[in-house]
């Protein structure tokens, strides 16, 4: 009843209604700010103690990563099922070259990358040149890795690291303001985002007021980034008074932002895109979607090697059982995240929110010392729900 | 002689055209039954209401059906009744047998359980009766189209078909075979099977109808007796095209420049099939100003043409020369076209020509990414103008250009690929059927920009099923069979009887 009269104004559109027709971002933000709040408050206060946030970013550090390049394939119009066994062998690649035969740690972690980005591109061969569907290839990859790790380690688990390669992962940015507790330069880095956040918001409302786009009202604006803006600030400031920004978060946040723009504002991101909504009319418009297949799995082969090590960096050694299941996980946030199967479309920022609603989730039930079991059941069911939500709203539209 | 089938008065209306409009057909027990008419004369629909496909209810007008008045609700309904139709597009499964696939959906099997025996047995006995000489397990994908349209007839006959209806069943078929159907027809018809037979080509309906109904913009124009002889291809082409060909077009002024493109000796062959030549040692010349229409049946090779030079997107073992301006250029691949000046608006714009999540500021600039970046970095608001600018120019019906395209009508589609287009600017443009399924409002104003674009010496080549948009648009009009041009007329010259007859009787 409310909803009909509300829509019957003749006047510009109001907030409920700008809410409901974007019922997706704003239904993302909200279920992680609730998911939070409902383990802070289960868990007694501990899912936010600056300890606790901290290990949040770092064990969740990993699937971020990889969420970024799976973001891209997915909307390109496929799926890469290696990445977790994909990570898993160039941690026990690192464990080898580093621990075993010594190798200098750069050079180690140079050759980890590079091997991974050619993972990335035999598979992305097969799909873009063959045209051998990528469920098949990266299955296939999968299989293999997983086995070309647990014979590289020849089943046991090789470490500890030398420090300068756990710092990729556990290390800690020195406070340049030398204060100590709280950590300035945490502290000024959360202000400076802050900011950074609002003026790229209000020149984004500039930009759309002189192309008369429709934009968000005020209000919603306004509130939005009063929520970011003091999640952000409250995030630093606990991590401030605990041992400052985990390196892991500074690589995240600048990759983050790079894979932001690199969707967003560049040629190259936009013909993923266009290939993965419509192949046939994006390579009759003259764009080589062969090669930009092929690139996008190459990228997805780089940061699954990332992942993996920081993975084997945080956990000071290299198992054969890193990296297990892990693809699920990232395909998950992916979804989550807003995603579509079809290919074509799909948010960076919503595969990083959907990474972190996986992870507080995985945090919160450890902490109440839930089952794996359960862990596995609620996550599929969240899963199933936000897919679900989606298409609900797609229906309803139609 | 008693009507088996009389469809009486029927009208059916889709949003915003009326497809069929007080269509009345007679079909006579035991005879063979001609319907001719244009690319989009309503046959098709005509026949889908026959079917069921469009449901008793959706369409005004009765159906009656030996001696009854009936109300099919779908295809399941007609055929219970003996009414069989075999569609242009074959519906057989290329991975199953002949035996599967003439009794999917009706198999010979008690409690679920196929009975085998049973099923090869009965297939043996239909081969027979349409002259297939092959065994009952050949998968249907090693079979040519002739023989597979035989298949699609012994499907029919398992039926127990009383009414045989033919959507262009000759269409893909080499003569010998287009033969052989005809005599099957015959054969049949002297078994009692009455058959409706949808055909352009003439001669055939000639030999094989015995009388024709001829179908004009929706409606029926003429029945006419062919069985004595007496009815001549000139009279049935005279009622397919009509006389009445007011204002529809934009006047257009010819003044054609120095030769923008020529194409020699183009050969292209098909990218399944090794031995099927699609495009046969084809030459032609383009003009700055110029518009040249390529007139032709679906399968002619108009498509396959235009695909294969827009940098190899169709075919294999292509050979040939480019010229743009008199330079041989490259057009290997589609961005090497696009750099040498052509551009292919194509024919399905749904799904090769936009990408329809996608918005219209999006799709305007996607093939000329480069006009609206720097160093790879797109600059929105360039972007936005560019958009807007052919908005503006193109008179795109939206709110705004941040409206995804999905939600546009046809013809504003077609003026965002248009504009897509438009922005890289092509010395060339080749356009694939350009004004299917839009209204009449939205092609004046797609020929008024086709227009336009020769005024300002562009060359275009004008692919259409439609005459009297060839005739209305074009300088020059080529008529194109079994890939390669078998007529050429001046515009002043051409007239549809003269194009229609060059196709017809090929």
């Amino acid at each position: 009843m409310d909803l009909e009269q509300t829509s019957g104004h003749p006047q510009g559109i109001g907030i409920g209604a700008y809410v409901a027709r974007h019922i997706r971002e704003y239904g993302l933000l909200f279920a992680l700010i609730a998911i939070m709040l409902f383990f802070q408050v289960v868990t007694g206060g501990v899912l936010l103690k600056p300890v606790n946030i901290t290990n949040l970013f770092l064990q969740n550090s990993y699937i971020i990563i990889m969420a970024l390049g799976m973001l891209l394939v997915i909307v390109g119009g496929h799926i890469d099922l290696s990445v977790g066994s994909v990570m898993g062998f160039i941690g026990a690649l690192a464990a080898v070259m580093i621990v075993s035969w010594g190798l200098p740690v750069i050079v180690a972690v140079a050759i980890c990358l590079v091997t991974g980005m050619a993972i990335g591109g035999i598979q992305g061969y097969f799909v873009a040149y063959w045209k051998i569907p990528s469920f098949i290839v990266t299955l296939a990859g999968m299989l293999v890795f997983r086995g070309l790790s647990l014979w590289l380690l020849a089943g046991q688990s090789i470490g500890p690291f030398p420090r300068s390669f756990q710092a990729l992962s556990t290390g800690f940015i020195p406070d340049l303001f030398g204060l100590g507790r709280p950590n300035a330069l945490a502290l000024a880095v959360g202000v400076v985002a802050v900011l950074l956040i609002l003026w790229m918001g209000l020149r984004g409302r500039a930009r759309n007021a002189r192309y008369g786009i429709e934009d968000e009202p005020w209000g919603l604006f306004l509130l939005r980034n009063a929520i970011v803006a003091a999640a952000l600030l409250f995030v630093t400031w606990k991590l401030a008074w605990f041992r400052g920004l985990p390196n892991v978060l500074l690589s995240m946040v600048v990759l983050t932002v790079i894979y932001v723009f690199v969707t967003e504002r560049t040629t190259l991101g936009r013909r993923v895109y266009a290939v993965g909504g419509n192949a046939k009319a994006a390579k009759l418009s003259g764009i080589r979607t062969e090669r930009l297949t092929f690139l996008t799995f190459v990228n997805m082969g780089l940061l699954a090697a990332l992942a993996g090590l920081v993975f084997a960096a945080r956990l000071n050694t290299a198992t054969p059982k890193a990296g297990f299941a892990v693809e699920l996980d990232v395909i998950a946030a992916v979804f989550i995240g807003g995603a579509s199967m079809a290919g074509g479309s799909g948010k960076i920022v919503g595969a990083v929110v959907g990474a972190f609603i996986m992870g507080v989730m995985n945090n919160g039930m450890s902490i109440l010392g839930i089952g794996i079991d359960y862990q596995q059941v609620i996550k599929g069911l969240v899963l199933l729900a936000a897919v679900f939500f989606d298409v609900y709203n797609k229906n309803k539209e139609a | 002689m008693t009507a088996l089938l009389e469809m009486r008065h029927i009208t059916k209306t889709f949003p915003g055209v009326k497809a069929l409009d007080d269509v009345s057909l007679a079909v006579a027990e035991g005879e063979i039954h001609a319907i001719c008419g244009e690319n989009g004369a309503g046959k098709s629909t005509l026949m889908k209401v026959l079917s069921g496909v469009y449901p008793a209810g959706s369409y005004d007008g009765e159906i009656v059906y030996a001696g009854e008045t009936v109300h099919f609700t779908g295809i399941r309904d007609s055929e219970e009744r003996g009414i069989i139709i075999i569609h242009q597009e074959l519906a057989l499964v290329p991975l199953l047998t002949i035996a599967e696939n003439i009794f999917l959906g009706n198999e010979r099997a008690s409690r679920g359980v196929i009975d085998w025996p049973e099923t090869f047995r009965q297939t043996e006995g239909l081969l027979a009766k349409v002259g297939l000489r092959e065994t009952p397990g050949t998968r249907v994908e090693s079979l040519g189209v002739g023989k597979q349209q035989l298949v699609e007839i012994a499907k029919a006959l398992s039926k127990n078909v009383r009414l045989l209806i033919l959507d262009e069943p000759t269409a893909a078929l080499s003569e010998s075979d287009s033969q052989a159907l005809l005599d099957l027809l015959l054969e049949l018809k002297a078994q009692g099977v009455t058959s409706i037979i949808i055909s352009h080509k003439l001669n055939e309906v000639r030999r094989v109808a015995d009388s024709v109904t001829v179908i004009r913009d929706g409606a029926t124009i003429s029945t006419l007796d062919a069985r004595e002889g007496g009815l001549t291809e000139d009279r049935i082409v005279r009622d397919m095209v009509g006389r009445d060909m007011a204002h529809r077009y934009p006047a257009r002024q010819r003044r054609a420049g120095d030769t923008v493109f020529d194409l020699r000796n183009w050969s292209v062959w098909h990218p399944e099939h090794a031995d099927r030549q699609m495009i046969r040692d084809l030459s032609m010349t383009v003009r700055a100003g110029e518009v040249v229409g390529i007139a032709g049946l679906m399968g002619s090779g108009r498509t396959e043409l235009a695909m294969s030079i827009f940098g190899r997107s169709y075919g294999r073992r292509i050979s040939g020369e480019v010229r743009m301006h008199g330079r041989p250029v490259d057009v290997s691949t589609v961005d090497r076209a696009i750099s040498a000046g052509l551009a292919y608006v194509t024919e399905d714009r749904k799904t090769l020509g936009l990408i329809l999540e996608d918005t219209i500021r999006r799709n305007t600039v996607l093939a000329n990414l480069g006009a609206v970046s720097q160093r790879g970095v797109i600059e929105e608001g360039r972007e936005t103008e560019v958009a807007e600018g052919y908005r503006r120019m193109l008179n795109i019906r939206t709110p705004s250009v941040f409206q995804k395209v999905v939600n546009l009508s046809g013809g504003n589609q077609q003026k965002v690929v248009l504009a897509k287009w438009l922005f890289t600017e092509p010395d060339l443009l080749i356009l694939d059927e350009p004004t299917r399924g839009i209204d009449v409002g939205a092609k004046y104003e797609i020929y008024s920009i086709i227009n336009d674009l020769s005024a300002a010496g562009k060359a275009v080549i004008l692919i259409s099923s439609e005459m009297p948009e060839l005739l209305g648009m074009c300088d020059c009009i080529h008529v194109m069979n079994e890939g390669r041009f078998v007529g050429e007329l001046a515009a002043e010259a051409a007239s549809q009887e003269a194009i229609m007859s060059m196709i017809v009787r090929e």
